[in-house]
């Protein structure tokens, strides 16, 4: 799949402009380009492996997508219809780990790579080899985790949350693959998120204070440190899942003086941050659309950085609202259901400036603006939930129910995948030089939006009825529900095929693209031609920045 | 060092600071329980018996529930599966463990109190879940727990339950521990 990647018009640009900017780029002039396959293993070009991780990204979406429609097809009528339980414990785990690890964050991390530098005025990441690293750590990881589905006992059947005893006394044999291909993707994101430090930190453009870079930047650097902070807990508690099944150690089993709740402890530790890292960057993205297309400044720039940077601070102090029926004690309970709820008030300032951002704007609605629309409205509604999830004693009620798989579908789906969907159109004419269709993004659109609708929002009331989550059968009242959202899925599902023909499509051509292919786009990255020559600012550019 | 190597030289700092802390959480969350008593832990040692006066006036009832773990096939029973106390008074109850396999082993039965907020306020002077028991095959013994409930037990708990675990232990280990260590008796 290689040659058919985004920058393919690229290379020919590289050679000019390379050459225009010598001194900057000296390797790169004096050895030949590697060709086919060894020019994408070899790569250190931003763009280059932006583009990589995108597609990556892009073909794990579907491959988790099968496995939920795999999970949908079994739940459209009740009954075991197709696959047996301990397959379908499979897909919901596969689904899971697919989609945090190997689509959204690879995603967001490819967008990073693509657009921080060109957002900051720097000519590559900070460490371009560390880079390269990075990306092809992901696809061993994930070949590896998928291969344990063919393994003996199967794969991973214990929820992405593999809470134990469920992965270490009572797991299949191939978890200690499942662990090894977590700790290489973990290492990756590990990477990659000191690159991006590195490079924020120290390649900004001359004159471009902290507080005059884009939001996208703003809430990557933020992510990073995320990445940075929480990463290693995940390595330590996967280490510890290691040794409790292979070296006789007893970390979470109560028989050698462990406990089982620890590991919820820290895995929450880890968790919540994590579903944070997987929507920052969206808040990014969401805040360079909206004032584009509005024709207005971002309302509240300081704000938006303030409430991000608060946002991260709070993930830290909330991990046992995900525990509130292990039996905490009550001041437990309190403490962690009022820091919750104070996650609303940070993320209420950031709702109200995208609304104040769009009062009085002159507003066109362009397929990036739907989406980004889209993601404030769902996203919105995703928040609504978390805040009655976020009341412990109502908790007790909605825990493991699908009303918590309602929640958190629509703040990742209509949240942190609408939003790559929208920054895929937005940048697109930045990436290839042709503005994706119209025509065939407003269908894209239409049909993500209804079927995402369809698919999840039954789900809060299958969930406020009590179906629990996870289990391949339920009760008759609840089959109305799920046939609703079993077709919404597969509406969903099969929509995203014209997402693929549509950057197929603007890839190979159609409309040509200026250096500023929106209206009302201000930020660096278009000053620079459209598609983006391999190298850019190679000398910083001239850098003015606006009073926000 | 360049400005782009002191940034990642920091970033690593953070980085392995960050997995030894989830290291470190795991002995601080243990003495964290042990202090607040959360989550059911209980003091693993005999306490002395406080003579106080009981409080006749106060009925609170305990309740036993036994479970066997997996990989041993004894059964632990208890002689009165509830019983109703008063604040204050020392109440010996009697477990029976029988060894239903064929061959000899040991095991252990771990303790949780229920609400979390009781345990501090349950002493055992006696119980068998301080020490490792070996049982012959089919061997049937039986062995006491004395403990008493403290009068200053919050007001609202009316319902404690204490939940006994079996789990295996691993035979070498555990001669080992018998050896080195011989549980400590209480001082009362």
């Amino acid at each position: 799949m290689a040659p058919k990647l985004p920058p393919h018009h690229s290379l020919q640009h590289s050679s000019t402009t390379a050459t225009a900017g010598g001194q900057v780029h000296d390797d790169h002039d004096h050895h030949p380009q590697p060709r086919g396959i060894m020019r994408w293993l070899l790569t250190t070009n931003h763009k280059e492996i932006g583009s990589l991780y995108l597609i990556f990204s892009l073909i794990m979406f579907f491959v988790g997508g099968i496995f939920a429609l795999v999970v949908r097809a079994e739940l459209f009528q009740p009954g075991l219809n197709l696959i047996n339980p301990e397959f379908f414990n499979q897909m919901t785990t596969m689904h899971g780990l697919i989609m945090v690890f190997a689509a959204v964050m690879p995603a967001f991390t490819g967008l990073a790579n693509w657009m921080i530098p060109l957002q900051i005025g720097a000519p590559d990441m900070a460490l371009p080899r560390l880079n390269n690293f990075s990306f092809w750590l992901l696809p061993v990881a994930f070949i590896l985790l998928l291969s344990t589905l063919l393994m003996p006992g199967g794969g991973p059947n214990f929820g992405w949350t593999f809470y134990a005893p469920l992965s270490t006394t009572y797991a299949p044999p191939s978890t200690t693959f499942f662990i090894l291909s977590l700790h290489i993707a973990g290492v990756s994101s590990i990477l990659g998120a000191i690159n991006i430090v590195a490079t924020i930190l120290n390649m900004r453009a001359p004159g471009m204070r902290m507080m005059d870079m884009p939001l996208f930047v703003w809430t990557w650097l933020i992510t990073a440190f995320l990445l940075i902070a929480v990463m290693p807990v995940l390595a330590g508690v996967i280490t510890m899942m290691l040794m409790d099944i292979n070296f006789g150690t007893s970390f979470f089993d109560a028989a050698g003086g462990g406990d089982p709740v620890l590991f919820q402890h820290l895995f929450w530790f880890f968790g919540h941050p994590e579903v944070y890292i997987m929507i920052l960057p969206a808040f990014g993205i969401v805040s360079a659309i909206i004032p584009c297309f509005a024709r207005k400044r971002l309302f509240g720039y300081a704000s938006m950085v303030y409430a991000t940077a608060s946002i991260a601070v709070l993930s830290f102090l909330v991990w046992a609202h995900h525990m509130f029926v292990v039996g905490l004690p009550l001041a437990a309970e309190l403490f962690f259901m009022y820091t919750t709820m104070l996650i609303a008030v940070p993320t209420g300032v950031k709702v109200f400036n995208w609304i104040t951002t769009l009062f009085r704007g002159s507003i066109t609605f362009e397929v990036p603006m739907l989406f980004a629309l889209a993601f404030v409205v769902l996203f919105t509604i995703g928040g609504f939930s978390g805040l009655m999830l976020a009341i412990a004693p109502a908790d007790f009620q909605y825990h493991d129910t699908y009303f918590v798989v309602a929640h958190f579908h629509y703040v990742l789906v209509p949240g942190a995948v609408f939003s790559i969907m929208a920054a895929v159109y937005f940048w697109l004419p930045k990436w290839t030089g042709h503005y994706p269709s119209e025509i065939l993004g407003k269908w894209h659109f239409w049909l993500s939006v209804i079927g995402v609708n369809l698919t999840f929002f039954p789900m809060h009331f299958s969930g406020l009825a009590g179906m629990p989550r996870r289990i391949p059968d339920y009760a008759l009242q609840f089959a109305d529900f799920n046939l609703v959202s079993s077709l919404g899925a597969f509406l969903f599902g099969f929509s995203q095929l014209i997402f693929v023909w549509v950057i197929i499509k603007c890839v190979r051509g159609g409309v040509k693209a200026p250096a500023k292919a929106w209206d009302g786009a201000e930020d660096l990255e278009w000053t620079v031609p459209s598609p983006a020559p391999l190298h850019t600012f190679e000398t910083p550019p001239d850098f003015k920045p606006v009073q926000h | 060092m360049n400005p782009v190597q002191r940034t990642v030289f920091r970033s690593v700092l953070v980085l392995i600071g960050m997995f030894a802390f989830a290291f470190a959480l795991v002995p601080l969350y243990d003495v964290f329980c042990r202090i607040t008593g959360v989550n059911g832990k209980v003091d693993e040692r005999a306490q002395s018996l406080i003579s106080e006066e009981v409080d006749q006036s106060r009925w609170v009832t305990v309740q036993f529930i036994t479970r066997s773990g997996s990989g041993l096939p004894w059964i632990l029973d208890v002689e009165q599966r509830q019983v109703r106390v008063h604040p204050g008074q020392p109440t010996e109850i009697d477990f029976v463990f029988t060894n239903r396999s064929g061959v000899a082993q040991s095991g252990r039965a771990v303790p949780s109190v229920s609400p979390s907020r009781a345990s501090r306020h349950l002493r055992k002077v006696n119980c068998f879940c301080f020490e490792e028991q070996r049982l012959e095959a089919g061997e049937r013994i039986e062995l006491p727990l004395v403990f008493q409930l403290t009068r200053d037990l919050p007001e609202d708990v009316n319902t404690v339950t204490l939940v006994y675990t079996l789990y295996p232990v691993d035979e070498d280990k555990a001669q080992l521990q018998a050896q080195a260590a011989p549980a400590p008796g209480g001082d009362a």
